[in-house]
């Protein structure tokens, strides 16, 4: 049991990591980000493609100390950041932005989300194929803990670099300026205006901060599991139980929902065959929003 | 001289007409109470001069700045500040970061200020830390107002201040209007309370879109007819 705890807190930083940026994204925007989980799969793919490329011209193969991956991989996250982040802003101006300027309800947003969704993947499997892919191949080393814990050593890696992150977008949006901008603007988005606050202005800030969770979120993933076009689409389900849990735009909320979440579909495959960890997402999801329809955190209706 | 000038607005939301061709005009220095009972326009009528609803047609010049077709983080930059009815706050941030998002498009040192504000509404000074989701009605008001300073306005937009707070509170509220008002901030003040009219030095009554009756405080306050419509006596 302790084991599997260990191994809830791990993937829970990931959808921790993953559900901040999709609350924000929800709480500045009202866009219910449906390619959230597909940007993720997009992040993992171009640090592969990157460290593809490393390897193959053979700079920084070297071990990082005692994990599974090269340098070459740590050096991948900057250029996977950049790509998330001009997708998302891309994306932004071309679909979501003319949605916003014309009024249109956010349901519509949400099915244009979906669109942007497919629409990557597609592009994704067009790329790489269907095939699972890895950063690097051979054996993950193993820590053997007390309590009979076993973990794999990039699992330590992923936990922190997960909530290294979360750490700085918090420190972002409680000490800078255009940190307590953006959640004012989830707040108030009228009276932000009403201040001076650039509205569209701050939404690429948004944009940009949650496509570098995106891309982190999505390399760890694949870094824990492995590398397959559907990877993120699937990994959305946690993600909304998450953010729906925790409340909307709640980013405390968000995090603290990211790790019950993780925890509760770890623990569950001591009881359940492990292919129904997504359905203990969904009733976790659904008695929420039965009961608490604003979220634990939350203060407001979805 | 005139620092608004409202010139035959007409406005509304989707095919909804609202306002039907308003005019008003603040003087410098002036403190301009608009009465109405509710869906009179009142709110409306203060949306379109701050560019929250676009007018459909006629003018509104504030200075010598034609208003018409800014939005509002544009009329931020221009001197005027707006404090709406409800949802004036940010709920979720602290009192202190309320004031500092006030000050947002300020690029010198606007710490100073916030200090003037607390010296300003003292009660406020206390909860500086607390969010203001969690500030009691009279607080709220005071922030509201509070945020709106942050620019050193010379021209403030007010939507019903009074609403909802206790009589003390009100005669608080209205007592630091007229101070601002001495310090030389003009102020545009939309009221159903009535007691508005004893700190305002001209006032227009509007109902269902139109002006009614306009002048000083004191013309309306001895005109019987209106006592009767509108001031409920």
């Amino acid at each position: 049991m302790a084991e599997l705890i260990v191994y809830g807190i791990v993937l829970g930083s990931i959808i921790a990591l993953g559900s901040v940026g999709l609350t924000l994204i929800w709480g500045i925007t009202d866009l219910f980000n449906v390619a959230h989980g597909d940007q993720i799969t997009f992040g993992a793919y171009i640090a592969l493609l990157f460290s593809g490329l490393f390897s193959h011209i053979g700079f920084l193969q070297v071990k990082v100390g005692p994990f599974s991956f090269h340098w070459g991989l740590l050096v991948a996250f900057i250029p996977a950041i950049l790509v998330s982040i001009l997708f998302a802003i891309v994306v932004d101006h071309f679909v979501y932005k003319p949605l916003r300027r014309s009024g249109a309800h956010f349901i519509t947003g949400f099915i244009a989300s979906i669109g942007v969704a497919w629409a990557l993947r597609g592009v994704i499997y067009i790329i790489w194929g269907a095939d699972f892919h890895f950063y690097t191949q051979g054996l993950r080393p193993m820590l053997f803990l007390p309590l009979d814990i076993k973990l794999r050593v990039d699992e330590i890696f992923i936990a922190l670099v997960a909530w290294l992150s979360v750490g700085g977008v918090y420190l972002f949006l409680y000490r800078t300026k255009t940190g307590k901008a953006l959640r004012a603007l989830s707040d108030n988005s009228n009276l932000a205006q009403i201040s001076g606050i650039n509205t569209e202005r701050m939404i690429k800030w948004v944009w940009g901060l949650a496509a570098t969770l995106i891309a982190i979120a999505g390399i760890l993933y694949a870094i824990e599991t492995q590398l397959r076009p559907e990877m993120g689409w699937i990994f959305l389900l946690p993600l909304f139980a998450a953010i729906i849990l925790g409340g909307k735009g709640s980013i405390t909320g968000a995090l603290a929902g990211g790790l019950v979440l993780g925890i509760a579909q770890q623990v569950s495959t001591a009881f359940l065959v492990p292919t129904y960890k997504p359905a203990v997402a969904f009733i976790i999801m659904i008695l929420v929003l039965i009961f608490r329809p604003t979220g634990i955190l939350g203060r407001r209706k979805i | 001289m005139s620092i608004l000038k409202v010139d035959s607005i007409v406005s509304g939301y989707g095919s909804m007409e609202v306002l039907h061709g308003l005019s008003l005009e603040v003087e410098e220095g002036q403190i301009v109470t608009v009465l109405g009972p509710n869906g009179s326009g009142k709110t409306t009528l203060l949306r379109t001069i701050f560019g929250v609803v676009m007018p459909w047609s006629g003018q509104v010049r504030f200075k010598d700045q034609d208003l018409s077709g800014l939005n509002p983080e544009r009329v931020a930059r221009t001197g005027m500040c707006y404090v709406p009815q409800e949802a004036n706050i940010f709920p979720s941030l602290s009192v202190n970061e309320n004031l500092e998002m006030g000050a947002f498009i300020r690029t010198d040192d606007w710490q100073p200020r916030i200090e003037e504000i607390y010296e300003f509404f003292p009660a406020l000074t206390e909860r500086r830390n607390s969010r203001a989701g969690e500030l009691s009605g009279g607080m709220r008001q005071m922030l509201a107002i509070g945020r709106a300073l942050m620019l050193n306005p010379q021209m403030l937009l007010l939507d019903e201040p009074s609403t909802g707070l206790a009589p003390f509170l009100v005669d608080h509220i209205f007592e630091r209007i007229r101070t601002l008002n001495e310090q030389g901030v003009s102020v545009l003040l939309v009221e159903q309370n009535a007691q508005a009219l004893q700190c305002a030095h001209k006032a227009y009554i509007i109902e269902g879109g139109e002006k009614k009756a306009e002048g000083s405080s004191e013309e309306l306050l001895k005109d019987e007819e209106i006592g009767r419509h509108y001031l409920g006596r």
